[in-house]
């Protein structure tokens, strides 16, 4: 298989990164060669296995729902790279 | 006391505790020769003035009976250290300042530790050389053209230099144990489910645990003793009784059954790796250890299953750098346009390109051809390891395939730079504990590294076989300080 630019702009859209042609092709190229690798998966038969989800076995534990940490709204903010004290800023979004 | 860099943790920590050393004294000792080290490029933050302060408040109020008694530690940027900036190597992380510390350093600080700094790394923990750091690569402390391994290479060349007695790292497919293996020293992965993952940036997150990186078997006992936890803010924390692994460490491996597995002799392995895994081999039966031949037939797949689950999970896991709460924003013409700037000014090209495989493998009409197909194989290859451990307790193999490779090698060529992380990769896909020994050098005078994979949660285990063989191979790390100014 192969994935080609439009593929590769798609998916730039779906992980919101930007590329431009260069990029894209330098990605399509990279991509091709991982995946080609990645396709020796297809020599093994798995219909009858089934997927495993996570090593850890252990069911989930419940907690209280407790807040246990102090008000950091102001730390919190100051990380913010656009703030007006109380709210992030981002671009307009509603016309 | 002279040279008090080049003692271990262990005999720190008894000199600290005999009051025959201060905390301040062997911070200073340590900041010093840091500040002589920059070439290396070990540090992204250093915090050495305020690592004096509380070494003076240590030695003031000296609490002599904690695990690591007023020792200095810088540890892998990975981990949120509350105050201090923690930058995953990254642009887009440039000047994150956390509000939360990560529950492995706060155990860490709990023991009476002294933060001196955040160690690089490869960006968000994606590479095996430290070459995608946004703060630049580092350079090995054996030879100034070689990479110190990856993900954790700050971490391995600051253990390696003796500009931190040891250190912690993170582990999602070799990165703590591949970089022990490059600079000489040893690197435990614990367990799946052993170390709490809170506060350390997530890269994938079924298969990433922190672990102790170290000059020696003793000291890493002793780290991991105090870093495993069961923690209540990690949902795949796992409650189990854990050992006073340093304590319980022991060097009697008699009639310990060894297994070795055939697949992991590969293809195009070079000789020097494969002699000095028949020389562990002889190391082991010395010990008393019986050797087993074993099969893990879906070996070869692992990689490839990696490059499935680990991406997947990745674009995930960093779906949450938009430039809108913290760390770098690009201008954009509106929110969608800030945030495709923002992704692609701020990460890598490796972490883009993880981030793409890793939302194609998911994406509509593909999810069932690779990802759903990968948790399979991630099945077999568990498979594989619970058939062996019928038969075994604990399998040694190389760490891996080479020695370590020159800056520049491989950066050109993703795959031959997944290759480094062969017989590492299969050990996370199984949530299993391995540590990595050093174990000899090859013709280049570079360190080789073997591995011991253990049980489930069967650390002390793989750690007394690493303290036994440990001593059998009496490795010499030959390194000559050609950095320091």
């Amino acid at each position: 298989m192969s994935i080609d630019l439009k593929t590769i702009k798609h998916i730039s859209k779906l992980s919101r990164i930007s590329v431009d042609e260069k990029k894209a092709e330098k990605l399509a190229s990279d991509l091709n060669s991982i995946f080609d690798f990645i396709e020796k998966l297809n020599e093994l038969k798995t219909e009858n296995v089934e997927p495993l989800t996570s090593v850890a076995e252990t069911t989930l534990k419940l907690r209280p729902d407790e807040v246990k940490s102090k008000n950091l709204r102001e730390q919190i903010i100051k990380n913010s790279p656009k703030d007006n004290e109380d709210y992030f800023v981002v671009p307009k979004v509603i016309e | 006391m002279s040279d008090i860099t080049k003692q271990t943790l262990s005999e720190l920590v008894n000199n600290i505790k005999e009051k025959k050393l201060s905390s301040s004294e062997v911070t200073q000792a340590f900041v010093d020769r840091s500040e002589k080290s920059k070439e290396l490029n070990t540090y992204i933050t250093e915090d050495f003035s305020n690592a004096l302060e509380k070494a003076k408040k240590f030695d003031d109020n000296p609490k002599l009976d904690l695990k690591l008694p007023g020792i200095p530690m810088a540890v892998k940027d990975l981990f949120c250290t509350v105050n201090v900036r923690t930058t995953a190597g990254s642009k887009i992380l440039n000047n994150f300042v956390p509000s939360y510390e990560s529950t492995v350093t706060q155990n860490i600080w709990n023991e009476g530790a002294i933060l001196i700094g955040k160690l690089n790394c490869d960006e968000f923990a994606m590479g095996s050389s430290n070459e995608t750091s946004f703060f630049g690569n580092v350079q090995n402390p054996i030879d100034k053209n070689l990479v110190p391994g990856g993900s954790s290479g700050g971490s391995s060349s600051a253990v390696a230099a003796q500009l931190t007695p040891i250190t912690i790292g993170t582990d999602t497919g070799g990165s703590i144990r591949q970089p022990a293996s490059f600079t000489g020293t040893v690197g435990l992965k614990p367990t799946y489910g052993s170390c709490s993952r809170y506060g350390i940036v997530a890269f994938a997150s079924s298969l990433d645990q922190a672990g102790p990186m170290a000059q020696n078997v003793k000291d890493c006992a002793l780290l991991q003793e105090v870093i495993s936890s069961y923690d209540q803010k990690d949902s795949t924390s796992i409650d189990f009784k854990r050992n006073q692994y340093s304590k319980e460490l022991i060097k009697d491996i008699k009639g310990k059954k060894i297994g070795i597995p055939k697949e992991y002799r590969v293809d195009g392995m070079p000789k020097e790796i494969d002699d000095l895994w028949q020389k562990g081999i002889e190391y082991a039966k010395d010990c008393g250890a019986e050797i087993i031949d074993i099969s893990l037939p879906h070996t070869n797949y692992a990689l490839p299953t990696y490059y499935i689950v680990a991406p997947a999970e990745a674009s995930s896991n960093l779906a949450r750098y938009d430039g809108v709460k913290y760390g770098f924003r690009a201008d954009g013409e509106n929110l969608i346009d800030m945030y495709e700037k923002t992704r692609s000014e701020g990460f890598g090209a490796e972490v883009q390109r993880r981030i793409m495989i890793g939302t194609y493998v998911l994406s509509s009409g593909y999810y069932d051809a690779y990802y759903l197909k990968a948790q399979k194989v991630r099945k077999l290859i568990k498979n594989d390891f619970d058939e062996a451990y019928k038969k075994v307790d604990a399998i040694l193999t190389p760490s891996t395939p080479s020695s370590a490779f020159k800056i520049g090698e491989k950066t050109n060529d993703p795959v031959s730079m997944y290759l480094n992380d062969i017989f590492t990769v299969p050990v996370n896909l199984a949530g299993l504990p391995g540590i990595s020994i050093p174990a000899g050098h090859d013709s280049k005078g570079y360190p080789l590294g073997l591995q011991i994979i253990g049980k489930a949660f069967d650390e002390q285990n793989i750690l007394n076989i690493a303290y036994a063989m440990e001593e059998k191979i009496n490795f010499k790390n030959k390194i000559t300080d050609w950095w320091i100014k």
